[in-house]
């Protein structure tokens, strides 16, 4: 029993707990004070999180090491982003209660429980206690029956979701005859040796994990969700809750999968050159920038899965950069998507950003600079995640993958500088109303990581490589 | 593994866990009536897996199966919470439950 590894995660769950307690027992509305609690212990945590060492506890439930590390702080990251940029938006909504930032705080306790997971179990209860959270965010906005809707959807679709991955759980138990992952690694060494049942267990471990990442052909929800969630949600579920099941995928099939590559990577091969042109056709329609962001993000978990498929550390890498990238792209493109206010009602429509250039240059400006990175032209960051995955994809000889990554990208391109089009050269329509210090502060703090990432990327690539370095180790 | 009494053994367990897995997933898809249909399914799904669980559990003489599978009915009772407080508030702004009122938004 090692309790000390699992103090970040304890720490994070108590305090919430706590926050809630202080919510609930004020008679004045603490909705303000919750959040800034929430941003503090999340800082806490993450300065917890850098001095863990690398061990396992709780009997090898539990794993702590650079893979973990580097997950849990970009999980820490996206939490606190989303958690400021909502404080403004759900005030303005009128939606505004301090079980808010509780219940990111609680999908970020699940989130962090994923990425150490040494054991089914663990894998299991962590992607339990995200998503249940996040079905409540989602139907947040109690009177809004956009988000109810939304929430509904969410719901039946993910509860399905993780009802497969758990069958899937089951067979790889039975068939392997352990939960232990370091176990299942040496019952699966020969992979002539391995069952019919533990092919289909991991075929539906992935189609589990595909669905929470929102790839094609598991996405369906994606859209509709984005739309009728309220904003501050849709840039939460953008951001953190995309890269828990990232991670986890990359442990499971690098960790107890990794003798057994053949019979997982056609499947991630197929997922990923389906999200890659789901991604990029599907969008180029969209007048609503929230179902945009829904296929951007589709098209990105494909080219993220790119570096998987590829089945080597580089590749591992890439993606842990590419995750890094698109947590920062994201939550900055929401901070101007939710700064999109006219009299006092959110807009959401594309046509809304018409002639912005005029009105507010710095909103126009950063908005750009999040496109730009995201369609991947350099040198802005997201530039950097796609180049080192699709290096490992061509070190691994899989040109067909890179080349139709390369297209797709060209391709998505035309959507990311249709926005800019929009806001640059299209007559101008009414202002937005005054946008709040806190969203600005995002806004200029991704903003700024986005342009300049390429000044100094060493700390950022060492990391990752090291991450990398600690899932093969 | 021992076979039971009456010729049970763990290929008869997983093909009911299969049979109820592949009812669960049909009731969710092919279901054009009612929001509680849905619920009801995935609570089919999750213990279809139990039975799964169960079975290796005893088969391959290992506890981990079974304690997973107490763990899988604790969360299946929150997530039926969770399930019907999301009907209930879509249920208070629609004023129906009917799967194909479920369509605001076409994705």
């Amino acid at each position: 029993m090692n309790w000390a590894l699992a103090a970040p995660e304890l720490v994070l769950a108590v305090s919430a707990l706590g926050i809630l307690l202080n919510g609930v027992l004020r008679t004045r509305d603490s909705t303000i004070l919750c959040t800034v609690l929430a941003v503090a212990v999340c800082v806490i945590t993450a300065v917890l999180v850098i001095d863990t060492p690398t061990a396992t506890a709780f009997g090898g439930l539990f794993v702590s090491d650079a893979f973990s590390r580097y997950s849990k702080l970009l999980i820490l990251a996206g939490t606190v982003l989303c958690v400021v940029l909502s404080l403004d938006y759900n005030s303005r909504q009128r939606i505004s209660r301090f079980e808010f930032p509780v219940l990111m705080l609680l999908s970020a306790v699940g989130m962090m429980v994923m990425s150490s997971a040494n054991n089914l179990m663990t894998l299991y209860m962590g992607l339990e206690l995200q998503s249940l959270a996040v079905y409540v965010l989602a139907a947040f906005a109690r009177d809004d029956i956009r988000s109810a809707e939304a929430g509904l959807k969410y719901f039946v679709l993910s509860a399905l979701a993780s009802g497969l991955l758990l069958y899937g759980i089951s067979l790889a138990y039975g068939f392997s005859g352990s939960m232990d992952f370091s176990r299942i690694a040496q019952a699966v060494m020969d992979p002539a040796g391995v069952s019919a049942g533990l092919t289909v267990g991991i075929a539906f471990i992935i189609a589990g994990l595909a669905f929470k990442l929102s790839a094609v052909p598991f996405h369906m929800w994606t859209p509709d969700v984005y739309e009728g969630a309220p904003t501050s949600v849709t840039a939460f579920m953008s951001t953190a809750p995309k890269v828990a099941p990232f991670v986890v995928l990359l442990r499971v099939m690098f960790g107890p999968f990794g003798h057994v590559t053949a019979q997982w990577q056609p499947i991630i091969v197929l997922i990923s050159i389906a999200s890659m042109l789901l991604g990029s056709f599907a969008a180029i329609a969209q007048t609503n920038i929230k179902r945009l962001m829904a296929y951007s993000s589709i098209g990105h978990m494909g080219y993220a899965l790119v570096g998987l498929a590829a089945g080597t550390q580089t590749g591992v890498r890439g993606v842990l950069v590419y995750l890094l990238t698109y947590v920062v792209m994201s939550a900055g493109s929401f901070s101007c998507i939710v700064a999109m206010r006219r009299r006092g009602l959110a807009v959401d429509k594309i046509a809304d950003l018409s002639g912005l250039a005029r009105n507010d240059l710095t909103l126009a400006t950063l908005l750009a600079i999040f496109m730009f990175s995201m369609a991947g032209v350099p040198p802005l960051a997201g530039f950097f995640g796609k180049l080192l995955v699709f290096q490992a994809a061509v070190d691994a000889g899989m040109w067909t993958l890179a080349i139709i990554g390369v297209l797709t990208s060209v391709v998505s391109c035309f959507y990311y500088l249709r926005v800019i089009k929009v806001m640059f050269f299209d007559a101008s329509v009414a202002p937005f109303d005054v946008r709040s210090r806190s969203l600005s502060v995002v806004a200029l703090a991704t903003g700024a990581f986005t342009l300049i990432f390429f000044v100094y990327p060493a700390p950022f690539l060492g990391a990752a490589n090291q991450a990398a370095r600690a899932l093969f180790g | 593994m021992d076979v039971g009494a009456h010729g049970i053994g763990l290929g008869q367990y997983l093909t009911v866990a299969a049979i109820l897995l592949v009812l669960g997933v049909f009731g969710i898809f092919l279901n054009r009536k009612n929001v509680i249909v849905i619920l009801m399914s995935i609570e089919l799904i999750l213990l279809a897996v139990n039975i799964n669980l169960v079975a290796f559990s005893s088969a391959l003489d290992d506890l981990a199966g079974q304690i997973l599978a107490m763990f899988v009915l604790t969360v299946a009772a929150a997530e039926a919470a969770i399930g019907l407080a999301i009907v209930v508030v879509y249920f208070r702004n629609r004023g129906s439950i009917e799967v194909e009122d479920v369509n605001l938004m076409k994705g």
